[in-house]
């Protein structure tokens, strides 16, 4: 079986500070993978290299198969690898509905069309609108995103990664800081992604009774390194998750 | 129709739709109402410096991008043209000749500029294009032989231009209509026709990849808009109309130098008219223009009118004394600066939302 994504032997160092240690994983197509490990641990910065934000030291990337290190982030982006940020990464003064529209129109290839008139593309505004929908901010949508409270903004900022329609799906940290009653519009939005069957979802997620939920599988990293993989309960109950990452859980 | 005509970007705002009106009804209708070369030769300016404001705001209002080489591709169109007609003769083939050997230098050096320097911070830009665009406006001094030096080139444009054309022109509402009004309304459309091909392109699918690289680079290359290309883009599109307003300029002029398209002073107004206008508002360019120009050239009247009514007055006589015009120019964009931040289209279209 080839994997939908797998990364080999993947490396960052930022001068002496190795953030991603060789970390070599591969996600199989329609599973669920949750990347757990403490604060610091290179979780964010695992995904940076994957989505290409971050050019890799060492090591790579792979989609279906291929090889696909020496893409850019945009590239990688038409290639079906999705994000969504840990920080809140939106168009600020933009509208709601232009920012989900942006990216609409960047998975409908359109970009580039200088000669018709952006608010002619109904297909592209109705399908903005799906999206919207799905994440209850129609009510909002004329409002500019940085006038958003925060829960409004991350439920935006998933919502743009939905408008992607990507294969990979990379949630990073998607409900931190959402109060209790919004975290499950998320939550439902990734059972539903989860129930297509067909998508690849990473998800970072601290929540432990949300990741024994949802995931098929866990990784765990520490220090930049892999240094746990498996069966949900059975990586929640090993010592070295109980010790690098519940334990300071515990303590906090 | 309408609503195509202008690209769905409507002004959003009664009292920006009737400044609108006003000013374009105005300038249409200028000789009829404003007799006289004065103002026939600011309504001109104001049109090409539409022309050239929108295709600064396409790059510094839609893209955030900034650049001080703005008027040096005003200049290349201004000087395409000049040197075209003067080595070709006043014809129109030397215009096209003139204007398309232009477009095609100022596509050559925007591209070169754009991808050099598209990669580098935002300071070290606009310091490249400062860098560029001084470099340029010595080269056309120092090559006097083709731009006529810092004396320019006085130009002659084809018959139809000329105000001897024809020998008996025809009246109309007490208007002589020769070469000179024929050339007015030549550029009177002509700045129509650019001015909505721009409004068009800000508003295209593309035109909104401007503004999202603007709002957030990062954000747009992770969306999959290779930024790079969309910026280039932008640069050239913007160094092309400003190109052709250069071309404009030559020939309403008669006349090219580098004060009139290369000097750092039209640098300066450019960013003010922009900035007066509202950035990020196609419209803000015919406001800020118009606002712009005609302060720049009557505000000095109307102070000689306000000096001769308050002569009695000491200290008030002295403060509207005509010398002192650029004084108040400078204050009066101060205010409306720290007024308008969002500029007078803005705070137009800011105003009609609140009071729906
Ligand atoms: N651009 C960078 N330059 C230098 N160091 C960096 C950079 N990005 C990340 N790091 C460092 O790499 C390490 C991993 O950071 P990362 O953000 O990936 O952690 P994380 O697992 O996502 O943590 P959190 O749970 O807090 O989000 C940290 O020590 C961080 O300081
Ligand atoms: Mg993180």
């Amino acid at each position: 079986m080839t994997f939908a994504l797998e990364t080999r032997e993947l490396t960052i160092r930022f001068g002496g500070h190795v953030a991603v240690n060789a970390v070599s994983c591969g996600f199989a197509p329609g599973t669920l993978t949750a990347i757990v490990g403490p604060n610091g641990a290179g979780k964010t910065t695992y995904f940076n290299l994957i989505s290409g934000q971050l050019k890799a030291s060492a090591g790579s990337v792979h989609l279906q198969g291929h090889d696909i290190s020496g893409l850019s982030a945009p590239q990688r982006s038409h290639k079906g690898i999705g994000r969504a940020f840990q920080l809140t990464n939106l168009f600020p003064n933009l509208s709601v509905m232009e920012n989900i529209r942006l990216a609409v129109q960047s998975r409908a290839g359109m970009g580039l069309n200088m000669w018709s008139i952006w608010s002619s593309h109904k297909d592209l505004i109705r399908r903005a609108e799906e999206v919207l929908e799905t994440v209850a901010l129609t009510a909002k949508r004329d409002l500019a995103a940085a006038a958003l409270p925060h829960g409004d903004q991350r439920k935006l900022e998933v919502a743009i990664l939905m408008a992607l329609q990507p294969d990979i799906f990379m949630f990073d940290e998607p409900t931190a800081g959402m109060s209790v009653d919004e975290v499950p519009v998320i939550l439902d939005l990734i059972r539903g992604l989860k129930t297509q069957g067909d998508k690849t979802i990473l998800l970072v997620e601290h929540k432990m009774d949300v990741v024994r939920e949802l995931a098929d599988r866990i990784i765990v990293l520490h220090n930049g390194a892999l240094v746990a993989d498996g069966d949900p309960a059975e990586v929640i109950a090993s010592p070295i998750v109980q010790e690098a990452y519940l334990g300071i859980e515990v303590a906090k | 129709m309408l609503h195509r005509l202008l690209s769905g970007d409507l002004p959003r705002s009664r009292v920006l739709a009737v400044l609108l009106i006003l000013i374009v009804a105005g300038l249409f209708l200028v000789p009829f109402i404003f007799p006289g070369a004065k103002a026939l030769d600011v309504a001109a300016k104001i049109c090409i410096f539409i022309v050239l404001v929108a295709s600064f705001d396409l790059l510094l209002g839609y893209t955030g991008i900034v650049s001080f080489a703005h008027t040096m591709f005003f200049g290349i169109g201004a000087y395409g043209v000049a040197i075209a007609l003067t080595r070709l003769g006043p014809t129109w083939t030397a215009v096209a000749a003139g204007a398309g050997l232009a477009l095609l230098v100022s596509l050559a050096l925007s591209l070169v500029i754009g991808l050099f320097s598209l990669r580098v911070k935002a300071m070290f830009y606009a310091m490249i294009t400062l860098a560029v665009a001084t470099a340029f406006q010595t080269l056309a001094s120092q090559l006097s032989d083709f731009t006529g030096g810092e004396d320019g080139l006085s130009i002659r444009v084809p018959e139809l231009l000329t105000s001897a054309f024809p020998e008996v022109p025809r009246l109309f509402l007490g208007v002589a209509l020769n070469g000179k009004i024929i050339s007015y309304y030549l550029l009177a459309a002509t700045t129509v026709v650019l001015f909505l091909v721009m409004l068009r392109i800000v508003n295209s699918p593309f035109g909104r990849v401007l503004q999202a690289i603007r709002e957030n680079e990062f954000r747009a290359e992770a969306l999959g808009y290779k930024t790079v290309i969309y910026r280039t883009a932008s640069n050239v599109l913007s160094a092309l109309f400003a190109t052709l307003a250069g071309v404009l300029l030559a020939l309403w002029l008669h006349y090219n130098g580098p004060d009139t398209s290369l000097s750092f002073e039209i640098m300066i107004d450019l960013l003010l008219m922009v900035v007066i206008g509202g950035m990020g508002t196609m419209y803000g360019s015919v406001v800020g223009a118009t606002i712009f120009l005609l302060a720049q050239n009557y505000l000095q009247d109307l102070m000689k009118v306000a000096s001769r009514g308050l002569s009695g007055v000491p200290v008030l006589r002295d403060l509207v004394h005509p010398d002192r015009w650029l004084l108040w120019l400078g204050v009066l964009f101060i205010l409306s600066v720290y007024r308008f931040p969002a500029g007078i289209v803005g705070k137009l279209r800011m105003k009609a939302v609140v009071k729906p």
